[in-house]
């Protein structure tokens, strides 16, 4: 009697020091969720702090007069013409309509700059479609250049510096005090392909080739990928070669991806020829790197069908293959399609194996199709990341933002479909 | 389940199709490679070319002047890359390599030139520095200065250390890291130049002369700052007794902040730099596979575009990007040459 009472007195006593020690256990699973929940949130606020700039456009509206002897041009549709004509020259007059200070040869150079490079040709191409504005008046939107740009929209932080000089500075204050220059929404960055200039340069030639990209993995790594679950799950017989590639699978899906980038330059280029930068060899390399994961998140949803419904189909006298396509593949198809599209969202954040297959380039031309030279999204963000003008750090951020957007869809879009496709038992 | 095996079906076929489809040979676009130091000229040309001609706008990429090389040297063929840039000459050994691969025609293009700078604040006194004297405030070892033929470890702290002529405070310089192009150019060119002075480093062999010129000291005197080219120069503008290392476009840039130190007495002007009296400075090339002119549509009108005075020359729109144009007369022979598609003998490196 005395001894379990002095028993019950030893838990007693030690029960505080229980309960103290289950709270500290807690208390660290708080705080690591808090530590990445902190991690998460600066990421966001920094990248949008940096990059919502980015969604922001410059642009310069003047009445530009298409005098044909200001730019020696006489007929529009005579390419010799055309390419010699001075189409900065009636830009500048329009400028000078709202700064008529300037006046020798020096300021107008300098009022000129305060336009991006692509104003020439946008008059150049405006004339060229419609020959018959020659003589009229136009007013057209020009984006400004990339310094009119950062000093417009950051003159006052300290982290850019600003590369105008003062008196272009006072020139911009005028016109933004008169309307001429204004902000509006970036839908520059949404129509073009890359640039040099900030204030030309858009993403989606990077979104199209990631899209061409994926899709193309797509092709290439669900089928396969399903069919390799299926037949391992289903048919393969057990023996110590199918567990052998059972280990494989496993070890490739923890190859780091740069070797599959080596591989696919050495057999896809090398051995069978294929072009360099084109979205056909970047969806197969990545083809190979998302394989792994989808074999493994498929066999997994396949093992998850209970076998009451194998055994009730065979029951009533389904074959193997109707059992399979008709239970256990439909049954299995949330699982499936959930780890695909969490291999394609990896897919499409991945980089280091497109370095070694050429799709790290300076492409202008948004691509039409598979065998076009095309980059991805994370290579634009970070040749931008990595460029020297100022505009681009926005620019960088702000395609971290369409990344980041693309991620969650498609993440969201495997929840949504595991939800919508998943039965209980 | 019809639907599902229908679009099985579909997805499959899909795959299969993309997977055994033999990709079209032709190619009308341009495939240039090569140095990151080009690369920003280089694009900028391209992106005009597109924008002013009919062709497309030819594709980029950027391996470093050794990796284009190799590329560019591998073969003849639309798989293979037409053009390719590099921050120095290309070697008697990649011409070979070139020959033996069947690019046998190759056109060679200077393009103009590259200063490597090294700048302290306004307010500062200006410095006048030998390569030795950056050598021997930057190595890691360096020869003992109390005589003999034996490398120590750098015992210089302060500048008057060196030379009693120098001013007398720490050693402290910002440069760029390793993976930058600048800081290659600069170890290969002022490291190695300054450490060839002293003959026993010069008799030494390749490699081992290698690892002696172009090791950076590590504590401290040499601070690696990132790429990020305005952090240098607002240390720069905050504390005059630092120096910063930079390509000279980004001196142009900044001038109204920092100056520029002579190097063995030679000022880094445009002139100096392109006649190369300035020792710290390189000229930038790219090469023409010929075999390619005429089979990818573009490439001799890209090559034009690149060497009208328009771009190359003194008022062009690359000396905005920051190149150092080459003397007149010399870009007018090189001009004649490219558009004649004079092939290289092998002699001239």
């Amino acid at each position: 009697m005395s001894n379990q009472s002095s028993q019950a007195e030893i838990v007693r006593n030690s029960l505080n020091r229980r309960y103290r020690k289950e709270r500290r256990f807690r208390l660290y699973g708080m705080l690591a969720i808090f530590i990445a929940l902190a991690a998460l949130a600066t990421l966001f606020v920094d990248i949008i702090y940096k990059g919502h700039s980015g969604f922001v456009k410059t642009t310069i509206t003047l009445d530009v007069p298409l005098d044909p002897e200001m730019m020696y041009l006489d007929d529009p549709t005579d390419a010799d013409q055309l390419s010699m004509a001075d189409f900065v020259a009636p830009i500048i007059a329009a400028l000078q309509e709202h700064i008529p200070e300037a006046e020798t040869a020096g300021q107008k150079r300098e009022l000129g700059r305060l336009l991006g490079s692509y104003a020439a040709s946008e008059v150049r191409d405006l004339l060229e479609n419609n020959p018959d504005l020659l003589g009229t008046t136009q007013t057209i939107e020009f984006l400004a250049h990339d310094r009119v740009s950062t000093y417009v929209k950051h003159a006052d932080n300290p982290r850019y510096s600003i590369k105008l000089s003062e008196q272009q500075q006072r020139w911009v204050d005028q016109l933004l005090e008169k309307g001429v220059i204004d902000t509006s929404f970036n839908d520059v960055l949404f129509s073009r392909g890359d640039s040099r200039e900030p204030a030309n340069a858009g993403i989606l030639g990077a979104i199209v080739g990631s899209l061409l990209t994926m899709l193309v993995t797509l092709a290439i790594a669900f089928p396969v990928g399903i069919a390799a679950a299926v037949y391992l799950e289903e048919f393969a017989p057990q023996n110590k070669f199918t567990d052998f590639i059972e280990v494989n699978i496993n070890n490739l899906a923890a190859v780091p991806s740069i070797i599959f980038g080596l591989l696919g330059l050495a057999v896809f280029i090398g051995l069978f020829g294929m072009p360099r930068s084109v979205p056909v060899v970047g969806g197969m390399v990545l083809a190979l790197m998302t394989l792994p994961t989808i074999i493994i998140s498929s066999r997994a949803a396949i093992k998850s069908v209970p076998p009451s419904i194998r055994e009730a189909a065979e029951g009533v006298g389904a074959s193997k293959m109707q059992v399979v396509l008709h239970h256990v593949i439909p049954l299995a198809m949330p699982g499936m399609l959930t780890g695909s599209i969490i291999g394609m969202a990896q897919a499409l954040g991945e980089t280091a194996p497109l370095l070694l297959i050429g799709m790290v380039a300076f492409i202008v031309d948004v691509p039409g199709g598979f065998f076009d030279s095309a980059t991805v999204l994370p290579v634009q963000i970070y040749l931008w990341a990595s460029a020297s003008e100022q505009g681009f750090v926005e620019l960088a951020s702000a395609g971290i933002m369409v990344l980041l957007t693309f991620m969650i869809s498609m993440n969201a879009l495997a929840i949504w479909l595991r939800k919508r496709l998943e039965r209980r038992w | 389940m019809i639907k599902l095996k229908a679009a099985l079906t579909t997805v499959a076929l899909a795959g299969s199709i993309a997977a055994v489809s033999t990709p079209a040979m032709a190619r009308d676009t341009i495939n240039i490679v090569g140095s990151s130091t080009v690369y920003p000229f280089a694009t900028v040309v391209a992106e005009r070319f597109g924008r002013n001609t009919d062709f497309p706008t030819p594709k980029l990429e950027s391996t470093g002047s050794g990796g284009g090389l190799k590329l560019f040297c591998e073969g003849v063929g639309t798989q293979h890359p037409d053009i390719t840039n590099a921050s120095r000459r290309m070697k008697p050994g990649e011409f070979e390599n070139c020959q033996s691969n069947g690019v046998e025609k190759i056109t060679e293009v200077r393009i103009g030139a590259d200063g490597i700078v090294i700048a302290n604040s306004k307010d500062a006194e200006k410095l006048d520095l030998t390569l030795e004297q950056v050598f021997l405030a930057l190595a890691k070892e360096v020869p003992n200065p109390d005589g003999g033929d034996e490398l120590v470890a750098n015992p210089y702290m302060k500048w008057s250390d060196i030379d009693s002529s120098l001013p007398d405070y720490e050693i402290s310089v910002m440069g760029p890291p390793p993976t930058s192009g600048t800081r290659d150019a600069f170890v290969e060119i002022a490291m190695q130049g300054g450490c060839k002075q002293y003959d026993f480093i010069k008799k030494m062999d390749k490699s081992d002369m290698k690892s002696v010129c172009h090791a950076m000291r590590e504590d401290g005197p040499f601070i690696e700052a990132g790429e990020n080219d305005n952090l240098i120069v607002q240390r720069l503008a905050q504390d005059p007794e630092t120096l910063g290392i930079f390509g000279y476009s980004f001196l142009m840039e900044n001038s109204g902040q920092i100056q520029a130190t002579s190097i063995n007495g030679v000022e880094p002007t445009p002139e100096a730099i392109s006649s190369e009296e300035y020792p710290v400075a390189r000229s930038l090339w790219f090469y023409i596979k010929n075999a390619h002119v005429g089979v990818v549509p573009g490439i001799e009108e890209y090559v034009a575009e690149f060497t009208s005075e328009g771009a190359w020359g003194d008022n062009g729109y690359l000396v905005d990007v920051g190149l150092i144009p080459l003397p007149r007369d010399q870009r007018m022979k090189i001009a004649k040459r490219v558009k004649d598609l004079e092939p290289m003998t092998g002699k001239e490196l």
